[in-house]
C-alpha cells in the first residue's frame, strides 16, 4: 500500500525463464503447448472441412425451402422439426431445472432427499442418450400414454412422436439447466437474501422477486447450454420421433396432430445421409452438419454474452 | 395492503404527549406503550466543538478524544420502542450474547460498540429475529416491541416494523424505483402499480436524502449507483416500510469518508422519526452519531451510558482500555 514499495517485478523475472527449468519441466511445458495447439487444429479442421464440403452442396435458399427430391437440398422441414422438438424439451427442462436448482440451493431439506436429488441430477448428466431413448420407448409404448404418440387404429402404440422425443430430450437437457442455475444462486451473497427478509419479505417472495431475477443470466445460460446439447442429440430422435422423411401427423386436431406425429430432425438427416447411413448422400450430410454447427455456435455466443453480463452488475 | 400515502412527518416536540405515529387508513394499529412522559434525553456535549471540524477524520486515532462532525441538536424527547430484557443468545450451546438488557428509544441513536466477536451484531440481528435464520441459534430472555413480545409476532410483520440495513450495500438487482416499490408491495405482488406508488417511493428516497440525485434516473439499475448511493437506497428501502426501529449493521464500513459523512448526518437527522440502533466498530463514528452507547465485550454488556459520558468518563476498566485503543 505504501508509496515507497518497489515497482512490481515484471512477469518474466517473477516466473523465471523456462530455459533455467529442469528438462522434465521443459518437456512438460512443450507437451502442454503441443496438445493445446493440436486441439485447436482439430477443431479448426472440423469447421473448415464441414464448411468446404457443405458449402459446395448448400445453397442459401436451402435454409428456407423444402426438398423436392430425397437427394436434393431444402432443409426447412428438419429445421422446423428440430425447433419444435427442442422447444418441447426446453419447456420441460427449464422450469423443472430451475425448480430443482432453487430447491437444492434455497431449501436443501431434508438433507438426505437433497443429496439423492443432487446425485440423480449428476447421474442423469452421465446417462448415454440412447439409454434414455430406450427408456422413452418403454414409457411411451404404454397404453395409458397412447394419446401422446403415433397409434394405429387397431390399438398398437408405437411410442413415436414429437411429444415423446421432446420430453425425453427435456430429461436429457435437465442437468445442463440445474447446474448453472444452482451455481448462480449460490453466488448470490447471503446478505442479499437477508436484506429481503429484513424488510418483512417471505422466503417465497424473496426467491421470486430477488433471487430469480438476479439469476436471470444464469437461467438463460443454462437454457442455451441445454438447448445446445439437446439440439445435437440423435439417438432420441431416431428411437422416439420415427425419423420419417415426411411428417406423419396423427389425428385431426390442428397442432396436436403434428405433435403426436412423427418426423425427422437436423441430426437424423445427417445420420441418414452420412456415407454409412441409409441414404448415403454425403454432401447433403455435410451441408446439414455445417448448418447445425452454426446454430450451436450461435447458442454458445449467447451463453458467452450472458455469462459476461451476469458478472457486470454484482454486489461487492 | 393498501396504497401507502407518503409517511407522515413524525417529529416529537418537547412537551407533546405521545401520539400514534401511524396515522392514515389501512395502517396496522401499533400500541405505543412508552412510559407516558416523554423522557428528556441527556444532552450530547456539543461543548467546544469547533464549527470547522475536520471534514472526516478517518485516521485510526487511538485517542478517545474525537470531536463530533458538527454541533448537533440534542434530541428533544424520546419514547421507548424496544426493550431487551436479560437476553442470552447462543449458537449450538455456545453463548454469543450473555444476559443483556437495553432500551431502544425513538428520538435517539443507540450505538453498540465492541471488538469483533463481542456479540454486538448478534444482538442487533435478534431484534428483528434474523438470528433465527441460523438453525443452531437459541434466544433466552425477552425482547419486546411497543410492549409486545416479538416472539409472538409473525417474523414478516416484525421485520416490517424493525427494518435493517447491512454492512455491504445490497440493493436488489432491479431499478432504483423498484427497490423501494418492492417494500411497499405485499410480499411478491406486482400491485399496486408504479404510478400509484410514485409518491411513496419518492418520499422514502427523499427521507434518505437520495431523491435529488436519482430523481431523473429512477428506472436505472440500482447496482449502477455509487456505493454511498446504494447504501442510502438501502436506507430508503428500510424507511419505506415505515418502521418503528431501524437497525444499522456497520452501515459505513464499506464506504468512502465522504459517503460516510453523508450517511452519518442522515442518521442523526432520522433519529427523530425512528428509533435507530447502529452497530459500529468505528469509535469516532459512535461518538459522532450516537446518543447512547453500549459497549460489549465477549458477549457481555460492559457499560451502557450516554455517548459523552462513556467516551469522556468510562466507568469500567475494560471500556477505558477499549476506547483508548488498548485492544480491539
Amino acid at each position: 500500500m505504501s508509496t515507497s514499495a518497489p515497482p512490481a517485478p515484471t512477469r518474466k523475472s517473477a516466473a523465471g525463464s523456462s530455459a533455467t527449468w529442469r528438462l522434465t519441466d521443459r518437456i512438460g511445458l512443450g507437451f502442454a503447448w503441443f496438445v493445446g495447439l493440436l486441439f485447436c487444429a482439430i477443431c479448426a479442421a472440423i469447421v473448415i472441412y464441414l464448411a468446404v464440403e457443405g458449402l459446395q452442396f448448400l445453397h442459401l435458399s436451402d435454409l428456407w425451402t423444402n426438398a423436392t427430391s430425397t437427394n436434393g437440398g431444402g432443409f426447412l422441414t428438419p429445421e422446423e422439426n428440430t425447433a419444435i422438438v427442442v422447444t418441447i424439451a426446453m419447456l420441460i427442462a427449464v422450469p423443472v431445472g430451475v425448480a430443482i436448482a432453487v430447491w437444492l440451493s434455497e431449501y436443501n431439506r431434508p438433507r438426505l432427499l437433497a443429496r439423492v436429488v443432487e446425485s440423480t441430477v449428476e447421474m442423469l448428466a452421465g446417462i448415454p442418450s440412447v439409454v434414455l431413448a430406450l427408456f422413452g420407448v418403454l414409457l411411451f409404448e404404454l397404453k395409458a400414454l397412447a394419446f401422446l404418440s403415433l397409434t394405429e387404429p387397431d390399438g398398437a402404440v408405437y411410442g413415436l412422436s414429437f411429444l415423446a422425443a421432446g420430453s425425453i430430450l427435456g430429461v436429457l437437457g435437465l442437468p445442463y439447466v440445474v447446474n448453472p442455475v444452482r451455481e448462480g444462486l449460490q453466488s448470490i451473497p447471503n446478505h442479499v437474501r437477508e436484506a429481503s427478509y429484513a424488510l418483512g419479505k417471505s422466503k417465497a417472495a424473496t426467491i421470486r422477486r430477488v433471487l430469480l431475477p438476479a439469476n436471470r443470466p444464469s437461467i438463460i445460460t443454462g437454457s442455451m447450454l441445454s438447448a445446445g446439447h439437446v439440439i445435437g442429440d440423435t439417438a432420441i430422435i431416431l428411437l422416439l420421433m420415427g425419423d420419417t422423411i415426411v411428417r406423419y401427423p396423427v389425428g385431426h386436431t390442428p397442432v396436436l396432430s403434428l405433435l403426436r406425429g412423427t418426423g425427422d430432425s437436423m441430426t437424423s438427416v445427417i445420420f441418414d445421409n452420412a456415407p454409412t447411413g441409409d441414404l448415403n448422400n454425403a454432401p447433403k450430410a455435410y451441408a446439414m452438419a455445417f448448418v447445425l454447427l452454426l446454430v450451436v455456435l450461435a447458442l454458445n455466443i449467447v451463453v458467452d454474452v450472458f455469462g459476461r453480463r451476469s458478472k457486470e452488475l454484482r454486489w461487492s | 395492503m393498501e396504497l401507502k400515502s407518503p409517511p407522515p412527518v413524525r417529529r416529537l416536540l418537547p412537551g407533546t404527549t405521545v401520539t400514534p405515529l401511524h396515522g392514515g387508513s389501512g395502517q396496522r394499529p401499533r400500541p405505543v406503550t412508552s412510559n407516558g412522559t416523554a423522557q428528556v434525553a441527556p444532552a450530547a456535549a456539543p461543548a467546544a466543538a469547533p464549527a470547522a471540524a475536520p471534514a472526516v477524520a478517518q485516521v485510526p486515532a487511538p485517542s478517545a478524544v474525537v470531536l463530533p462532525l458538527a454541533p448537533r441538536r440534542t434530541p428533544s424527547a424520546t419514547i421507548e420502542r424496544m426493550r431487551i430484557e436479560n437476553v442470552t443468545i447462543s449458537y449450538a450451546g455456545k453463548p454469543a450474547v450473555k444476559d443483556v438488557s437495553l432500551p431502544v428509544r425513538q428520538g435517539e441513536v443507540l450505538a453498540m460498540i465492541g471488538p469483533s466477536g463481542c456479540g454486538k451484531t448478534t444482538l442487533l440481528r435478534s431484534l428483528n429475529r434474523l438470528t433465527e435464520l441460523t438453525r443452531t441459534a437459541r434466544l433466552d430472555g425477552q425482547i419486546s416491541l411497543d410492549g409486545t413480545d416479538i416472539a409472538t409476532l409473525e417474523p414478516t410483520e416484525l421485520r416490517r416494523r424493525v427494518t435493517m440495513v447491512f454492512q455491504q450495500p445490497n440493493p436488489f438487482p432491479m431499478s432504483v424505483f423498484e427497490n423501494v416499490a418492492y417494500v411497499l408491495r405485499d410480499q411478491a405482488k406486482r400491485r399496486p402499480n408504479k404510478a400509484s406508488l410514485r409518491p411513496a417511493v419518492e418520499s422514502a428516497l427523499a427521507r434518505a436524502g437520495l431523491l435529488e440525485e436519482v430523481k431523473d434516473n429512477l428506472d436505472h439499475p440500482a447496482l449502477r449507483l455509487s456505493g454511498g448511493q446504494q447504501q442510502r437506497l438501502c436506507i430508503a428501502r428500510a424507511l419505506a416500510a415505515d418502521p418503528e426501529v431501524l437497525l444499522l449493521d456497520e452501515p459505513c464500513s464499506a464506504l468512502d469518508p465522504q459517503s460516510t459523512k453523508v450517511i452519518e448526518e442522515l442518521i442523526v437527522k432520522l433519529r427523530q422519526e425512528v428509533a435507530i440502533v447502529i452497530v459500529t466498530h468505528n469509535l469516532q463514528q459512535a461518538h459522532r452519531v450516537a446518543d447512547h452507547v453500549a459497549f460489549m465485550y465477549l458477549g457481555e454488556l460492559v457499560e451502557y451510558a450516554t455517548a459523552p459520558a462513556l467516551f469522556a468518563r468510562p466507568r469500567e476498566q475494560r471500556t477505558k482500555e477499549y476506547i483508548s485503543g488498548a485492544f480491539g
